[in-house]
This record gives structure tokens, sequence and C-alpha cells, in this order.
């Protein structure tokens, strides 16, 4: 077995923040090199340091054998290493040829581009994908997102690849989609080309992978011959022994229903279809599901962001049917967004302003603002939630990740909401912080809140919530009690096309 | 990980060697002077257009100087509203135009009903011309919001439109003797652009007000921090359930309802309403605006800033005429300027980012 790419100790400091822990990882020629781990786990970021987009704080890269530098992802390029990225980096503008050969047009003598070759390779390339019925010259911002991302793997196979790294590829496609990228997989492995293949979905990559390395908080934990392994042994790496050590159980009794969703339906290319649950008085559930379930567009269609086509939204036994933002918020929800920086924070504005921003009309004396209640109610919340600031007035920019999570989540607190929803509330924040952000739920709901939480982690969910919703494809396909929830089970009813028998 | 890229530094990065401390000194001062950077250009041109001219310092040229600075700081107050919610207003010097052609008509023709003719007096006339502008700007707004055209896009067209509705107010004529008649019952259109008060113009006491206005507005309450929020991060704004679009509308009338007080202050100045009042004043407004540091993409800016920037367009201009510089190289100084101040805004935006880093 020849190792092709092989990274040496790498470790990787972003500030203060650990993302590699020393790290030593084998990718072997010609073989498909799967890697899996929770969001955070370092993944990704080793994959940015194979491609030559980030470069290790320490540690030594080896191709072939010999020690090499990958200054920029053109230098990584240059040895034949190709990364299709779990984000698109399409031009939605420009047909599929076009795309396949941005920014190195093949050229007619040296100035005027080469269109009718590049069609025709288009050709060849979408063949090569089994996309053979697609035109070239179709625009690719009018291809469905699965064929998208076949035309973003068909960019890399233009190239001479030795080297090809897939970063959660088949997270939007369908599963005849997701054979023939299997396909090609299998092709490229003929071919002795060397695949690393990121994914989540247990099922399709023990299909395909012929090594399996497991990442867990920037730390390589495991890696091993595919064959060797189960999907059980898989998730125990995962997740760690103890998982119950790094989050706090919820235990306070179950109350009156404070949310009640019934047959919540929203269009669109993330759908919502026909979603309903309630949420009580001291209740953490979690909603567990795969990227593009719907789950992110469920609760921000519950916080009135976006418009249901049906459905029922009930707060406190009362209807609410206008579905603003302020109308939801009155009744009694808040949102921490799924993405801080996006949805949640504004960047130009203090720490202080950031926590009052959707309360300010409650700090004014005679239409004025009123400076010393401003700074009070901030100061309580950044002591309640324990977060850790340079200043009120400093730009909330300069806080950690985990810290900027708190100042949205004091935010949403000031509305006084009943039941608080939060979109991966530990997404991007090391572990210290989940903890405390894990801490602050439970502690939420021993007050009396209800609390509807997203997670894509299978520890996470299964350690905090009292109830588990899965959702795939729009659809709530299962439901589990903290007591007969399993990883099996929520990773299969996460990848069912169809509602899973004992839901209720 | 993409916001590990602002997360705190390291602990081990907290104790700064000797040299970088020197650097974090010398890093803070030059921020200091970014900062100030406005009123140092100010002083700047002060002290070279008075050294050579001994006219540009004296008491009856500042006073002028400063009237000419009212009337654009007025309408830059106005645009810095909207360009601190990410917008941009293009049509204030059409909508100054037509304030000033509808208040003029008023003043000298009076509303014609089947019954006959009506005449208002001079403070109703500025009411209604204000309102005028305020209501252009309310239609700005729901272009925006409503029907979402960019507001580059919705406030150009109202550039033409606005122009051209102060062209078929008079045909094209000027409305030239606004001074009314007793009999009338309106007379004194002169106080706001004419008369003095303790020797200072009214313009320049009317700039005072709106600038103070504005000042409390933006930074004393919530709407005023809402504005901050909308261009600092709109999809933020709408979770923190502000009602963005009501906040764009409202930040558009703010914009109509100056530019039409600037137009009025002109016509009054000037004695006579013509539909030309205030041809491409609004990118005069924009600079002054951008000058005084508020930034295009929203979010960051102040109202002082734009007063001050103002003043130095104003200094500028009145300086370089004073000293017998063409109007060709004052339009290339003027434009130069702009870009500078430009330039600096990102130099201050870099220095604060990696000092904030260094130090927090």
């Amino acid at each position: 077995m020849a190792e092709m790419l092989e990274a040496h100790n790498i470790s990787k400091n972003y500030g203060g923040v650990r993302a590699l822990k020393d790290v030593t990882f084998t990718a072997y020629r010609g073989q498909v090199n799967v890697l899996v781990g929770e969001n955070g786990a370092g993944k990704s970021t080793l994959m940015k340091i194979l491609s030559g987009s980030e470069q290790p704080t320490s540690g030594e890269i080896r191709l072939d054998g010999e020690p090499v530098q990958l200054g920029s992802p053109r230098a990584a390029q240059e040895r034949g290493i190709g990364i299709i990225h779990q984000e698109l980096s399409l031009f939605p503008n420009m047909s599929i040829a076009e795309n396949l050969f941005a920014g190195r047009e093949m050229r007619k003598g040296s100035t005027f581009v080469d269109a009718g070759g590049q069609r025709r390779r288009a050709r060849e390339v979408l063949k090569r994908l089994g996309q053979d019925r697609i035109d070239p010259d179709t625009l690719v911002g009018d291809l469905p997102i699965g064929q998208q991302q076949l035309v973003e793997i068909g960019r890399a196979l233009l190239e001479d690849v030795r080297v090809l790294i897939m970063d959660e590829p088949t997270s939007a496609l369908s599963n005849h989609e997701v054979d023939v990228l299997f396909e090609v997989m299998a092709d490229l492995r003929q071919q002795d080309v060397t695949v690393i293949y990121i994914s989540h979905k247990l099922d399709e990559f023990r299909r395909i992978g012929d090594w399996v390395t497991v990442f867990r908080d920037g730390s390589l934990v495991a890696h091993e011959s595919m064959s060797k392994t189960d999907t059980g042994w898989i998730v125990r790496q995962m997740v760690g022994r103890d998982p119950d050590s790094l989050y706090v159980r919820n235990s306070s009794p179950v109350g009156d229903v404070l949310l009640d969703v019934r047959g919540l339906t929203v269009p669109g290319t993330v759908k919502v279809d026909d979603v309903s649950l309630t949420v009580s008085a001291g209740e953490v559930v979690g909603i567990y599901g795969l990227m593009g379930a719907g789950r992110t567009e469920l609760v921000e269609t519950l916080m009135g962001m976006r418009q249901a086509g049906a459905g029922e939204v009930s707060v406190r036994g009362k209807r609410e049917p206008k579905g603003t933002v302020q109308a939801r918020m009155a009744a009694g929800l808040a949102l921490v967004p799924e993405d801080r920086q996006r949805d949640g924070l504004v960047q130009t504005m203090s720490v202080r302003e950031n926590i009052l921003l959707a309360t300010l009309a409650r700090m004014t004396r005679s239409g004025l603002l009123n400076g010393a209640a401003e700074q009070r109610t901030a100061k309580t919340k950044v002591s309640e939630l324990a977060i850790k600031i340079p200043g009120l007035g400093a730009l909330v920019t300069a806080l950690s990740g985990g810290n900027q999570q708190k100042v949205v989540l004091a935010r949403a607190l000031l509305t006084e909401p009943v039941v608080l929803l939060l979109d991966e509330p530990t997404r991007g924040i090391d572990v210290g912080a989940k903890s405390q952000i894990a801490g602050l739920m439970a502690e939420l709901a021993a007050q009396g809140f209800g609390v509807l939480f997203i997670s894509s982690e299978l520890a996470e969910v299964m350690a905090m919530a009292d109830r588990v919703l899965v959702m795939a494809r729009g659809r709530i396909t299962a439901e589990f009690t903290a007591e007969n929830v399993t990883e099996e089970a929520l990773v299969a009813a996460s990848a069912s096309e169809s509602v899973l028998e004992g839901h209720s | 990980m993409t916001d590990t890229h602002v997360a705190a530094p390291a602990p081990t990065a907290s104790a700064p060697q000797p040299e970088e401390r020197g650097n974090t000194a010398l890093a803070r001062a030059a921020l200091l002077l970014l900062r100030g950077r406005t009123l140092v250009v100010l002083v700047v041109l002060i002290i070279i257009f008075s050294s050579i001219s001994s006219e540009y310092l004296t008491q009856s040229n500042l006073i002028l100087m400063t009237k000419h600075v009212a009337i654009n700081a007025i309408l830059a107050i106005g645009v810095t509203f909207v360009i601190l919610t990410g917008g941009i207003d293009l049509s204030v010097g059409s909508i100054a135009g037509l304030s000033s052609m509808v208040a003029g008509g008023l003043l000298f023709k009076g509303l014609n009903f089947p019954g006959g003719t009506v005449f208002f007096s001079v403070a109703v006339v500025i009411l209604i011309g204000i309102v005028v502008g305020a209501l252009v700007g309310a239609v700005n707004g729901l272009l925006i919001t409503r029907f979402r055209v960019a507001p580059f896009i919705a406030t150009l067209g109202m550039l033409y439109v606005a122009r051209g509705a102060a062209q078929l107010h008079s045909n094209g004529g000027t409305y030239p003797d606004l001074g009314g008649t007793e009999a009338r019952g309106n007379t004194g259109f002169g106080f706001i652009g004419v008369d003095s008060i303790l020797g200072i113009p009214v313009a320049v006491w009317i700039m005072v007000v709106v600038a103070a206005v504005a000042i409390v507005v933006t930074t004393k309450t919530p709407f005023g921090k809402h504005i901050f929020a909308v261009g600092g991060n709109e999809r933020a704004a709408v979770l923190s359930g502000i009602r963005v679009n009501r906040v764009k509308i409202a930040v558009y009338v703010i914009s109509g309802a100056c530019a039409a007080l600037a137009g009025l202050l002109l016509t009054s100045e000037l004695g006579a309403a013509y539909p030309d009042t205030a041809t491409t004043y609004e990118l005069n407004a924009i600079a002054a605006a951008v000058l005084g540091g508020t930034a295009l993409a929203g979010g960051r800016g102040t109202i002082i800033g734009t007063v001050m920037g103002a003043f130095v367009i104003g200094f500028l201009s009145d300086g370089l005429v004073l000293v017998g510089v063409s109007t060709f190289w004052q339009s290339v100084v003027k434009g130069a300027v702009i870009i500078f101040a430009v330039i600096t805004e990102q130099a201050q935006q870099r220095l604060q980012s990696s000092l904030t880093r260094r130090t927090a």
C-alpha cells in the first residue's frame, strides 16, 4: 500500500483556538480515503491545508514521499491536488462549458477563446459524469443543485489530478446522482487517483471507502481499513467515550405546551413538508438531520422570516396567524440563528448595541435612549451569561466565536421569549464554549423556557435533548425520547426518504 | 470555523514585545489623526488659503463661506441618513429644484382654483415645499422597499422625473419675483435665505438646528440605532424585529425633506425660482458625507463628520475661487480630495481592526 499524500504532525491555530492538534494523516495511492468527524472536528481545516488554501502552524506535508510546500491553491493544483468544496464555487450566470474552463480557458491562437473546443471537452466530461443529455451551453444557474455539484466535480476531472479531495460532495445529491458519483470515484480509483472523501453519511461512505479516518476535537483519533470497521465502531470513535461529561442533561419537569406547530409547509428548493411538533415548558427538544433537510427553513419560518405555505403556529395556546418577525417575537418566540456572522451580528456595532438591538424601544425616556438603562441592562446580561468581553463598547467582532454566540443569545433573551429556537447553537465554537452553551440551555429549560434546538452532532443532540426529532427532505421522519434514542437510529432516520415506522 | 479569524488572539500573544508596544503607540496616534482627518484637512486648508490671501480669514468671508456650506450641509445630512442604511440618494438635487419651483409658483402666482386664486403665507409655502420633498422621498422609499428597485436606479430615475416635473411646473420658465405683497399676505420669503440673526445668516442657524436634530436622532433614539443596524447587517436587523422597510422609507423621506429645505434656502437667497436650481448638487452632498467618513456600504458614519465634510468642500471651493484658480482646476482638486479621503478611510479601518486584534 503506497502512501501518496502524508501530513506529518500538523497543527493549526486560529488565534487562540487550536483547530488541529499534531495530526499525522496518510492517504493511500489509488484508494478512497474517507474522513469522518463532527463539525469542527478539524477535517475541513486539514483539507484546506492539504489543498494549499491554509498554511499549517507547524508540521510537514509529503507528496509521494517528497516534502512539499503548498503555499497557495494554485501551487497545490500544479502538483495535482484538486479539491471540491462543500460550498459551490460556480458562476450561475455562465454556461456549463464556461464554468468548467473558467480561469483556464482553451485558446484559439493566443487571443481568442476556443468555445467550440471547450464545448467538445465539456460534453466528454458530462458523459463521464453520466449526464450526456445535458447541453454544455446550459446556464449553471438553471441546473438543480445536484447537477451543479457534478459540474463542480467536472471541473476537477478536467485537470490531471493525482489527489482529489471531496468535502461532503453528496450532501445535495439525489440517490441516483450519488450512484453516478460513486461510479466516477471507482473510475478514478482504477486510474490510480487518490481520493480523500469527507462525509457524514455512514451508509454511503461505507459503500465506497477503502480506509476510514476519524477526527474529533482537532485530533486524529482512529485510522482503520474500512473492512475492519462497522457503523457502531465509527460512531463511537466520532463521539468519544463519554459525551455526557461535556453536556448537561436537562432534568426539569415538563409543563404546559408552549409551542404547537401543525402541518407547517414551506415551498422552496429546500422545503418544509407538513411538519407538526410541540415544545413544552421545561423541555429541550432537538432536531437532528443533515444539511439541506429543511431544519433552518423550519425555524426561520417559525420566527416569521419566511412565509409559510400552509400550517398553524400557536404559542402559549394562542394561534399566531400574522407570521411576521414582530408578531412572532411578541408572541414569545426568539431565534438564535445558525450563521452568526450573516444573520446574528451587526459587525459594525459594539457589544452593547448588539445585545440591545431588539429591545431598544424599552430603553427610552421621552423618546430618547437612556444611556444608563442601556448600560445596566447590557451589563446584567453579560454577567448572567458570563460573556467574556474587553468592554461593552468594544466591537462585537473582537470577541471569540463562543462569546459572539452568547451576545446573540443575550439579545434573544432580552425580548422575553417563552420558547427559544436555537439553530446549531454550538457550531464553530470550541469545546469549552460548547459545554457552556449546553449548560445555559439546560438552565433556561429549568427556568421554564421551552427550548428547540437544531444540531448536526449526534453526541450533542443525544446528550442534551429530552426528545429528538429527525428531519430529512423537509419532513420529520422519526421521533425519539432520550431513553430510546440510538446513534444508528438517528443516522438511519436522517437519511431516510420516508417516515419511519413507529413515528407517532 | 469561518469565524475564527475574528476570534481573540491566543493568550500567548498577550505579552507584546517592546518594539511592538512602540508600534502600537504610533498606530494609536496615527489612528487618532485619521479619525479627525476631516478636521485636520479643514485646518490645513484654512492655513494655506489665509497665507495666500489676506481676505480669506476675514469675518465677512468666513460668514459668506459658511452660508454656502449651509445649503450643501443640509443636503448632505439628509443623504447621510440614506447612506447609513446602505442606500444612496441621487435625486436630492432635483428634489431641491422641484420644491423650489413649487414654492416659487405659490408665491409668484398663487394656487389657481376655478373660483379664483389663493395665496398662502410664507410659512405655509415653506411647509408645502418641504412636504413635497418628503413625498418624493417617500416614493423613492416605496420603489426601493415595495418594488425592490436598487436604490441607485430608483433615485437616478427620480433625478430625471423630479427635474422634469420642476421644468413642467413653469414650462421651463423662471418665477422672477418672490417678494410677495402685503395685500396677499405673503411677504418675507427672503428671511430664510438673506437675513441674519446676531450677524449670522438665518440659513446657517437652520443648518445648526438641522444638524443638532440629526445628531440626536442618529445617536440617541432607537430609530437612529435601527438605521445603523440596517446598514450594518440587514438580516440581523430583520431577525431583531426591526421593521427594515419602514426604516428605509423613513430615511428617504428625511433625505427628501432636507433636500427640499436646501432648495428653499437657495431660492430665497436668489429671490427667484428657476427649474435648474441645485443641478448636480447631489454629488456635492454625497461627497461631503463620504469625506466625513460615512461608509457607502452603510452602517458607519456620523452627522458631525458629514457637516465637517461639507465645510471642507465649501471652504476649498471658495478658497480656490478667491486665490484665482481656474474653474477647471477647481474640479480636479475637489475630485482628488474626495478620492484621497476614501483612501484614508480605508487606512483607518485597517489600522483600527489591527489595533483591536492586538489589544483585545
